[in-house]
């Protein structure tokens, strides 16, 4: 009994409170996208806000659940978690079930499990793993190279998968890296590479290279130091050479439904009624909501499905369109705060 | 937490709220700043949907129906929906082809795939009862009631008018209109399209993204409810109007026909006619080419718009203007020839005579005098200034002035100015006898057969009409839209007419128009006849008369063209026309049946020939003289002096 009591006392409450507000807050904005007159019960559960409620005491179950085992637990399975969820993301590339040119789920009747998601789980919780190990120092190379190769193994499969989209949540685990005391100059370059990817891909290659050379001058001129001559000069060849490469990139190796995306969202594009059209309606949905927005269940964009996929990935439609820019506020503040309690 | 060093901790949280602020700074200005997509959401959802009113229906002047609305079904096409249905089948039910169908089907696909748009307009109410029984078979077709114009009895065409959609023009011009919308293209249906058409009534649904009805816009609060179009009560008597058509049938012409003391148009008619039945509907463009095409014009509304030498009838104007300027009296006579240097204009044989005698007689030689004196009269200085009094009494009459019918694309007629003949034969190079052919209605003279009528009108008044109009009631209020009830007073006073009716009356009595006369049933029937020269072949036949003398009821105008003498045509048919108004009976079927069967299109074919050889002949005139090649085209009534021949 003593040991119980200690858990609970052990745990942030804070923490769980702003949990239980995002998930009621999902729950109900999800029942707000998809509600409609015939099925006004928020418990039906052939509808989406019931099985969203399923989910969650599921969910809730399992918190208990997770909580009540020793921790040891976890540290003696981390490994094969991790394993188990590689091994899945394999077998899925032959066994799973095709969903719009993506192969990433297994089909158990109208129940569907996507590998890629246990994988996030199972790499945090390997990383954590080894990096807790005892004798483990990150400043060490081999360190540094393991951590990366647990990151992108999962991520390469997931790319086969052809779900991008996941994979990219992936190289998130960077900021964790950076935490865990990664050099800040990596992530500084990484940011930059992508800062550059997109500028090439927006501006005219010789204005860029020209605007690039002028910072490099700029930058010895301030510092007059003449060590950082060669460093500095190597940066820049290396930059032209990423602003040459980008088109190639671009052209050759991306699918054409994530250019047409990446146009879209750089504006270079406006294809309202094919790629750009799930842009343009959550930007009227999200836009329509004014300050204090239409108010609950009397969103009319996101009622009559002008946004798709709107109780999933374009939930925020909802919030945006019903709540407002107050809503919208607090629900970015709520993730905010959680992010600076874990 | 143990490996967190101070430093890295503080660059995350302020990464994080970097992100969380621009994030911010985003929904801020586009919910809060921007209203575009305020805007766009309206768009997405708020469907217009437009309640269209039912158009009024039209009667004649006794209440017999002249205009209705049938119902036909635009049927609707909403291509998404579309599967698995038999082409075959489908296109024969609503006759069309296969390719027709894969056609109409990627165009509406075009449009939209989840909008409903047409697919093929006005199915009759027999295609569409067979099509709605296999409606069920044809998923993704649903059919939408209209309404077109339906007549009758096929009269009245040119005063009727018809509907067409509009275009982009009127839809600019026009806040009221909106594309698919139809409206009146000519006749009443322009002139009253107004009242006719109603409100449109307009209410706000809420639609889904598939377009489906979701419930009205803040409870209905900005809609508006149809009011249905006013009906039509017209001055037209209906049974008048077919009988006149009967009798130019196979004639090119034209019959007006108008209650003197109201102005209320009773007939009107144009030879040749179309049936308005042609010009509503899936066929309506068809046959619009076709009529349009057509060498004897059918389309073109002569009783409103086409120019005609009024002949001998002018003679009428011209001596009341004269006796009212003094220039003439009663008891005037003239030398029974008129000469103008070497020609000489001449009479058959009469004994010498005064004004009575010479309308009943209708002498060339005494109005051509009477043109002479009044435009040479010491009275005004010049012939010039002559002249210029000449023209004001004659458009006091109505000519050279639009009269102000209630139907759109009436003409003015042509009256020559004084700078016309300057600039013809220089200034002060021309006199009277330069012009006076004006004096027997030949010349430059063009005149509508409604003016010729509502001459006719001032006449049977003795100095004033009403404006002729063919709307006697709206709903059930009288026509109030028009200064309908004003009279409009000529230049000559009433006491003035009273030779010149006399004059009329022995026309008919025992002159030229012997065959009108209805004084066996004690009705006096007052007219005169004209033979108008023109450009085009044989002479023009004209009439027109009124009847009974006292207390006119009814004012006839008929011009049948290049038919010969006004006697052989135009006075038997308005006299029929007239006995069939005063008297409801005809007792002379044999005149009837000849006018009825009277076939003059073989010499109109014959005619457009030759018309065509002289088009060819004016273009090569066209470059020496524009001025005349104007007049020509302007007026049937091209410059033709008057060459001598006696004119009954």
């Amino acid at each position: 009994m003593r040991r119980q009591r200690s858990i609970f006392q052990n745990i942030d409450w804070i923490t769980v409170l702003l949990y239980f507000v995002m998930v009621i807050a999902g729950w109900l904005n999800i029942y707000a996208a998809v509600f409609n007159q015939q099925h006004d019960n928020i418990f039906d559960v052939t509808q989406n806000y019931g099985r969203q409620l399923m989910w969650i005491l599921t969910a809730l179950v399992l918190i208990v659940f997770v909580l009540v085992i020793d921790g040891k637990f976890f540290d003696a399975f981390a490994y094969v978690v991790y394993g188990v969820s590689i091994i899945s993301l394999i077998a899925v590339l032959f066994l799973g079930h095709e969903v719009a040119g993506s192969k990433s789920w297994f089909r158990f009747g109208s129940f569907g499990i996507q590998p890629a998601e246990f994988a996030k789980f199972a790499t945090a919780l390997a990383l954590a793993k080894y990096l807790s190990t005892m004798g483990i120092r990150f400043s060490e190379t081999r360190t540094k190279i393991t951590c990366v190769a647990m990151i992108v193994i999962p991520m390469l499969l997931i790319l086969l998968e052809n779900e991008t989209g996941v994979a990219l949540v992936f190289s998130s685990f960077v900021l964790v890296l950076y935490r865990e005391g990664l050099s800040g100059g990596l992530l500084l370059l990484g940011v930059l590479a992508v800062a550059l990817f997109i500028l090439s891909l927006v501006l005219p290659k010789m204005t860029l290279i020209i605007a690039l050379s002028i910072i490099a001058v700029v930058i010895l001129l301030l510092f007059r130091n003449k060590t950082l001559v060669l460093p500095i000069a190597g940066i820049l060849i290396l930059s032209v050479g990423v602003v040459f490469s980008v088109d190639y990139v671009f052209h050759n190796v991306l699918e054409k439904h994530q250019k047409k995306r990446i146009d879209v969202l750089l504006g270079k594009e406006t294809d309202l009624k094919g790629a750009g059209y799930n842009l343009n309606q959550s930007l009227i949905a999200i836009g329509s909501g004014g300050f204090c927005g239409k108010g609950y269940l009397q969103g009319t964009q996101t009622k009559f499905d002008f946004v798709p996929e709107q109780s999933t990935d374009f939930i925020f439609c909802t919030v945006g369109e019903e709540w407002g820019f107050i809503g919208s506020a607090v629900v970015i503040l709520l993730f905010l705060s959680l992010l600076f309690r874990i | 937490m143990k490996f967190i060093q101070g430093g890295h901790r503080i660059i995350f949280f302020a990464l994080f709220s970097i992100v969380a602020v621009i994030y911010l700074a985003r929904l801020f200005f586009l919910q809060v700043v921007e209203d575009r997509y305020k805007i766009s959401a309206n768009s997405n959802v708020l469907r217009r949907i437009t309640d269209y009113p039912s158009r009024g229906l039209i009667y004649d002047r006794n209440g017999k129906l002249m205009v209705y609305n049938e119902a036909v079904y635009d049927l609707m096409i909403v291509p998404k929906d579309v599967k698995n249905i038999d082409t075959t089948d489908f296109c024969k039910l609503i006759g069309i082809t296969i390719e027709d169908f894969s056609k109409k089907f990627q165009k509406a696909k075009i449009y939209s795939p989840y909008k409903a748009s047409i697919f093929e307009k006005q199915l009759s109410a027999q295609t569409y009862a067979s099509f709605q029984e296999k409606l069920y078979k044809f998923n993704g077709f649903y059919c939408q009631p209209r309404t077109i114009r339906k007549y009758p009895d096929a009269i009245a065409a040119h005063l009727l008018g018809y509907l067409g959609e509009v275009d982009e023009k009127v839809v600019e011009r026009n806040q009221y209109y909106q594309m698919g919308d139809y409206i009146g293209i000519s006749g009443v249906e322009q002139s009253y399209e107004k009242e006719l058409r109603g409100r449109r009534g307009v209410r706000y649904a809420l639609v889904d993204v598939f377009n489906r009805e979701k419930g009205k816009f803040e409870e209905g609060r900005y809609d508006t409810i149809s009011v249905a179009g006013e009906n039509l009560s017209l001055t037209l008597d209906a049974e008048l109007q077919l009988y006149a058509e009967q009798l130019m049938q196979n004639k090119l012409g034209s019959v007006v026909a108008i209650e003197p003391s109201t102005g209320e148009i009773l007939a009107m008619v144009n030879g040749p006619t179309y049936d308005p039945n042609l010009l509503v509907g899936r066929v309506r463009s068809k046959n619009y080419v076709t009529l349009l095409k057509d060498t004897l014009k059918p389309l073109f509304n002569r009783a409103m718009q086409a120019y005609y030498p009024p002949g001998s009838t002018f003679k009428l104007t011209g001596a009341l203007s004269a006796l009212e300027e003094n220039i003439i009296s009663p008891g005037t006579s003239y030398a029974h020839v008129f000469t103008v240097g070497s020609k000489s204009v001449k009479c058959h044989p009469h004994p010498p005579i005064a004004l009575e005698g010479s309308i009943q007689y209708s002498c060339n030689p005494y109005f051509c005098n009477v043109f002479r004196s009044f435009v040479e009269s010491n009275k005004y200085g010049s012939s010039e200034n002559g002249y210029r009094t000449w023209r004001k009494y004659v458009n006091s009459f109505g000519i050279g002035v639009k009269i102000g019918v209630d139907m759109p694309h009436e003409l003015k007629g042509l009256v020559p100015s004084v700078e016309f003949y300057d600039k013809i034969y220089g200034k002060g190079r021309w006199k009277a006898s330069t012009i006076y052919s004006l004096g027997i209605g030949q010349g430059e003279l063009g005149i509508t057969p409604l003016q010729m009528a509502n001459i006719t009108c001032i006449i049977a008044n003795k100095g004033f009409y009403y404006t002729p109009h063919v709307v006697k009631k709206i709903g059930e209020r009288k026509n109030d839209t028009r200064n309908l009830l004003e009279k409009h007073f000529c230049l000559v006073k009433p006491q003035t007419f009273n030779v010149v009716i006399d004059g009329m009356q022995r026309v008919v009595e025992a002159g030229t128009a012997r065959n009108a006369s209805l004084i066996k049933d004690s009705i006096v029937v007052c007219g005169k006849t004209g033979t108008a020269e023109n450009p085009h072949g044989k002479d023009h036949s004209l009439f027109v008369c009124f009847a009974p003398r006292e207390n006119p009821k009814i004012v006839i105008a008929v011009m049948v063209e290049n038919s010969g003498f006004g006697a052989t045509w135009a006075v038997p048919i308005a006299s029929l026309m007239m006995e069939k108004y005063l008297l409801d009976t005809i007792k002379r079927p044999d005149v009837e049946k000849r006018m009825m069967e009277g076939n003059l299109l073989p010499d109109y074919y014959y005619r457009s020939l030759q018309l065509q050889q002289q088009k060819t002949d004016t273009a090569a005139i066209a470059k020496k003289d524009s001025l005349l090649v104007v007049q020509v085209n302007t007026s049937f009534g091209k410059s033709s002096s008057y060459n001598g021949k006696a004119k009954p």
